[in-house]
């Protein structure tokens, strides 16, 4: 039984269906059996009805003329009343399993997706970076942070019943969690070109341990964040934004402890300090004015990438996250055990939990972890990303 | 008449032919039919022009289902393939399904079953027919030139910025064609408003009438819509202004909005005169009026204004917001309601009718079926944790095809074949018509039913190569070429008995099978000015009425008997001429 929505519904399987590998392909399996019972039971009837007076009443002589009936107030307004009723069951149903795949859970596992023409690339907050392939680990909650560099692409895994458009200039979200170990085919569903039948993959499920075999085989690789603070000081960033508390304000917002957090913005209002703002702020400066300072900030668009940029966020949100161990106010090199490809998050704590918060909100709640064979309860350790 | 004088001309073989003159051979010459201002003639004009085209739409399905033979894509390649579905998608939608039905047989019945003697602007419905051709040349032009391989939705900023394929042009050919469906439109609204004979009321009207005049408020509300959306994606190609490019402060989604806001009611355009045509089918083939006629007639209005509210459900995983999403699946829920109240109501009408099995018939039972088995498989797609994994697969594929194919083209064939007399005096082989009907339905379920289970499965679709490592996806293929093949024989079989029955088929009288309406009360083919004198309608829609009363409206001569034996009176010779003073 699953209990994602808090209502229990039975497992099914539906005949010709892929496998179900996520919390949440039950839930659309037995919405699917429901509506196949309806569509099924309506298209009977119909059919039956037409076949039998097909058959009752047909014509035996060349002259009859039955006798015209015109209507039933009664039948009519059965006839609308029951069907719009079961509708709304329907409607219910279908947007309360909606409702709950698109609220990613605060303490998911992520991962930044970025599309292009012809393939998907995703990079793990530990710096792994794969093409047209995602290892995840059993039991974690996976959310995908993702765009595209060109055209709309979809990104689509029939095995967790999930699927989202990447639309370029935004950032959309997709969230699972792996219920069972295997390989399954991800595709891109949005027609963008060419090679759009082509751009497919894998999502490959390990248990916690064989998933953590994995990420040590990337040994070298650096953090999403360690990337992203190279660019930040390759880029002159730091030239004007102070990433350490205290000091002297620059000529542009501190960004420590910024994420998350609510920003006045010059002419109206406020803006939450989420990945699209920062998105924007890097791409377009002059859109939104933190308000207090001057709009001098040059545009760095076309001189990074998506996935760049996706860097640059790991690295700002690491950023004065909060409290615990390794990886606190990430832009101090050297501050972890680590050796110096780790910058400022250790592997070594994420990798021996991958299920780490990676929102740095404030009392966030502490992650459920499953038991996993090392490091189960470094939670303190690890809440930072 | 005398026929000495035309003695050995072709006009003289005409005349000897049919007992009386009609609108066919009124006149001569290619002038008079290019510049002709009889809507019967535009209708045929229309008719050929649209098998052309869809036999070009079928030529394009066909080398896609040889394609998808094999998970491989060994047929042409991929850039190809894409222009081919794209080529399907476009002539298939913009110059078969949207104008069949209105542009064929509601040019030419909408005046007569209102007892008009033409539409209220005839030149204009003229010029709906040339816009309608330049429109599909400059289509056409585009596809031989090079094609688009955008599909036939357009998508920004694929459309915009990097398919390197004569999107302009295409672009062009169907913002031209969209004129004629708006003139087409404006015309059976102020026909139906203004010149109804007198006596029928709203209330009489056949209820092809009322989806006529619901299809035409959705043609010129909505149309306008795609021509801008077409002309903003040709500016934005040609001048990168920035309305959908983010780079430049453009929104890409703002372009699936504006489509869909048209392509949704169009799909309405599509189906509604369907409807209609099933509406007739069924009170004339079963010889009953239609169980509740007022409730199938709203539906019709129903339909067409709720249609115009639910265009966000093509944006369930496009980044559009949760909550529009949910509004849209509300909306999409109340919208199926009508078409199946009109499902109830014509099955209800079978109870105690008296059922013929002629060709008309059987295509609209295979409508209700199959439209019942489409639009339930819509409302399913309206569940949106269903839609998000079913979405952009071949279930959707399966989905619009069933209504299109299994609903609008079916009641298309069922109308031909039900009006064919009256277009043309004479009958087609009944044999054969329901041979063809069972050939097309059984070929039709062959091709789309593997594509649902295709879909749940998980293939996309627009794709021009599958996974080899899921055989069965492979032999879900087949069978959908195989019945496509099938289908593709049982259309054939139409084109051929329809062209040999206007030289060698039974001259039809004038009320063959026979029906209620005022279309039948004109000889078959009907004269130019479709009664001679103007009726007045002192009955009821789908009234049978005593065989004295359903004469043909107008005068004839003796020596002229109009129509051979009439069913409801098997001693008279049928639909016998009356001199009618008004």
């Amino acid at each position: 039984m699953s209990l994602i929505q808090g209502i229990p519904i039975p497992k099914v399987s539906v005949p010709f269906s892929p496998e179900q590998a996520s919390t949440f392909a039950p839930h659309v399996d037995a919405l699917y059996l429901y509506l196949l019972l309806i569509t099924i039971s309506f298209t009977t009837i119909i059919m039956v009805l037409l076949i039998f007076f097909a058959i009752k009443y047909r014509r035996r002589s060349p002259d009859e003329v039955p006798r015209p009936r015109h209507g039933s107030m009664v039948l009519e307004v059965t006839w609308t009343v029951i069907p719009l009723m079961i509708a709304m069951t329907i409607f219910v149903w279908g947007a309360s399993t909606y409702f709950k795949a698109y609220r990613a859970p605060h303490n998911a596992m992520e991962v930044y997706v970025v599309g292009k023409q012809w393939m998907w690339k995703f990079q793990h907050q530990t710096g792994q970076r794969e093409i047209n392939e995602l290892h995840v680990p059993l039991g974690a909650r996976v959310k995908l942070t993702m765009t595209t560099e060109d055209v709309i692409h979809s990104l689509y895994f029939p095995a967790f019943r999930i699927k989202q458009d990447v639309v370029p200039g935004r950032y959309t979200q997709l969230w699972f969690e792996a219920t069972k170990a295997g390989t399954y085919p991800i595709f891109c569903a949005e027609y963008c070109g060419t090679n759009h039948s082509g751009m497919g993959g894998h999502v490959i499920v390990m248990e916690p341990a064989a998933y953590q075999e994995w990420l040590a085989g990337g040994a070298g690789s650096e953090s999403a964040a360690s990337q992203g603070q190279k660019l930040f000081q390759e880029r002159g960033c730091s030239s004007c934004h102070q990433v350490d508390p205290g000091g002297q304000q620059g000529r542009g917002p501190t960004l420590y402890g910024l994420f998350g957090k609510q920003q006045a913005i010059d002419g109206d209002g406020q803006v939450t300090v989420d990945e699209a703002y920062i998105r924007e702020s890097i791409l377009n400066p002059q859109a939104k004015i933190a308000l207090g300072f001057q709009p001098i900030m040059p545009t760095f668009q076309g001189q990074v990438s998506e996935e760049q940029i996706l860097q640059l966020i790991a690295y700002i949100r690491s950023l004065g996250a909060a409290q615990g161990g390794a990886g606190a106010g990430g832009g101090t090199p050297g501050g972890t055990t680590a050796g110096p490809t780790t910058g400022g998050v250790t592997p070594a704590s994420q990798r021996s939990n991958p299920l780490a918060p990676t929102s740095p909100r404030q009392g966030s709640p502490q992650p459920q972890l499953p038991a996993s064979p090392r490091g189960g309860g470094q939670a303190n350790a690890n809440r930072v990303r | 008449m005398s026929n000495e004088a035309n003695a050995g001309t072709l006009a003289h073989e005409w005349r000897s032919r049919f007992p009386t003159v009609n609108y066919l051979n009124a006149d001569y010459g290619w002038k008079s039919w290019l510049l002709t201002k009889d809507h019967k003639r535009i209708a045929l004009l229309y008719l050929a022009s649209i098998t052309f085209f869809f036999m070009i739409g079928g030529a394009y399905a066909a080398a896609i289902r040889l394609e998808l033979l094999t998970p491989q894509g060994d047929l042409m390649q991929s850039a190809t393939y894409n222009k081919v579905f794209t080529h399907h998608g476009i002539m298939m939608v913009f110059f078969f399904l949207i104008p069949s039905i209105p542009a064929t047989l509601g040019n030419f019945l909408v005046p007569m079953m209102i007892g008009a003697k033409d539409l209220a602007f005839p030149r204009i419905n003229l010029l709906s027919w040339y816009i309608y051709m330049l429109g599909g040349v400059i289509t056409f032009a585009a596809l031989l030139f090079g094609g688009v391989d955008t599909g036939w939705t357009f998508y920004v900023p694929y459309s915009t910025n990097f398919s390197n394929t004569y999107v302009v042009l295409a672009g062009l050919g169907i913002f031209v064609n969209g004129f004629s469906s708006i003139l087409t439109g404006l015309n059976f609204i102020v026909t139906t408003h203004t010149m109804r004979a007198p006596g029928m009321t709203w209330f009489r009207l056949p209820l092809f009438i009322w989806s006529m005049y619901a299809t035409s408020l959705i043609f010129i509300l909505g149309t306008p819509v795609i021509a801008i959306t077409v002309l903003l994606v040709a500016v934005e190609r040609l001048a990168h202004v920035g309305i959908f490019d983010p780079a430049l402060g453009g929104d890409p989604v703002l372009f699936q909005h504006m489509f869909w806001f048209y392509s949704h009611p169009a799909v309405y355009i599509m189906i509604l005169p369907a409807m209609g045509v099933i509406s007739e089918l069924i009170a004339t083939h079963a010889r009953k009026p239609i169980f509740g006629y007022s409730f199938v007639a709203f539906s019709s209005l129903a339909i067409a204004i709720f249609g115009f509210l639910v265009w966000g459900h093509h944006l369930f995983v496009s980044s559009q917001s949760v909550y529009a999403g949910m509004i849209f699946s509300l909306i999409s829920f109340v919208v199926a309601i009508p078409s199946a109240v009109k499902v109830f109501n014509w099955t209800a009408t079978l109870y105690k009718a008296s059922i013929s099995y002629d060709a008309p018939m059987l295509y609209a039972f295979a409508f209700i079926g199959l439209f019942t088995i489409g639009g339930l498989t819509g409302v399913m797609l309206a569940a949106l944790g269903f839609d998000v994994h079913v979405t952009d697969t071949y279930f959707v594929v399966a989905h619009f095809h069933y209504i299109m194919v299994g609903g609008a083209m079916m009641g298309y064939l069922g109308g031909l074949h039900n009006w064919w007399p009256k277009m043309t005096g004479r009958m087609y082989p009944e044999g054969w018509a329901r041979f063809a009907a069972l050939v097309v339905f059984v070929g039709f379920n062959l091709t789309f039913f593997p594509q649902f289970l295709l879909g749940y499965m998980g293939m996309p679709r627009r794709y021009h190569v599958y996974p080899t490592d899921q055989p069965l996806w492979q032999v879900l293929h087949v069978m959908s070429t195989g019945g496509a093949s099938i289908l593709g024989i049982g259309l054939l079989i139409p084109g051929i008995y329809f062209i040999w029955s206007m030289r060698y088929g039974r001259f039809a009288p004038a009320n063959p099978w026979p029906a209620t309406g005022l279309e039948w009360r004109t000889p078959s083919p009907p004269p130019t000015e479709n009664f001679p004198v103007t009726p007045v309608v002192t009955w009821e829609a789908y009234e049978f009425r005593p065989v004295e009363e359903m004469a043909v409206i107008g005068p004839g001569t003796p020596d002229e008997p109009i129509g051979g034996q009439h069913p409801l009176n098997p001693g008279g010779d049928g639909g016998i001429a009356v001199n009618r003073e008004p």
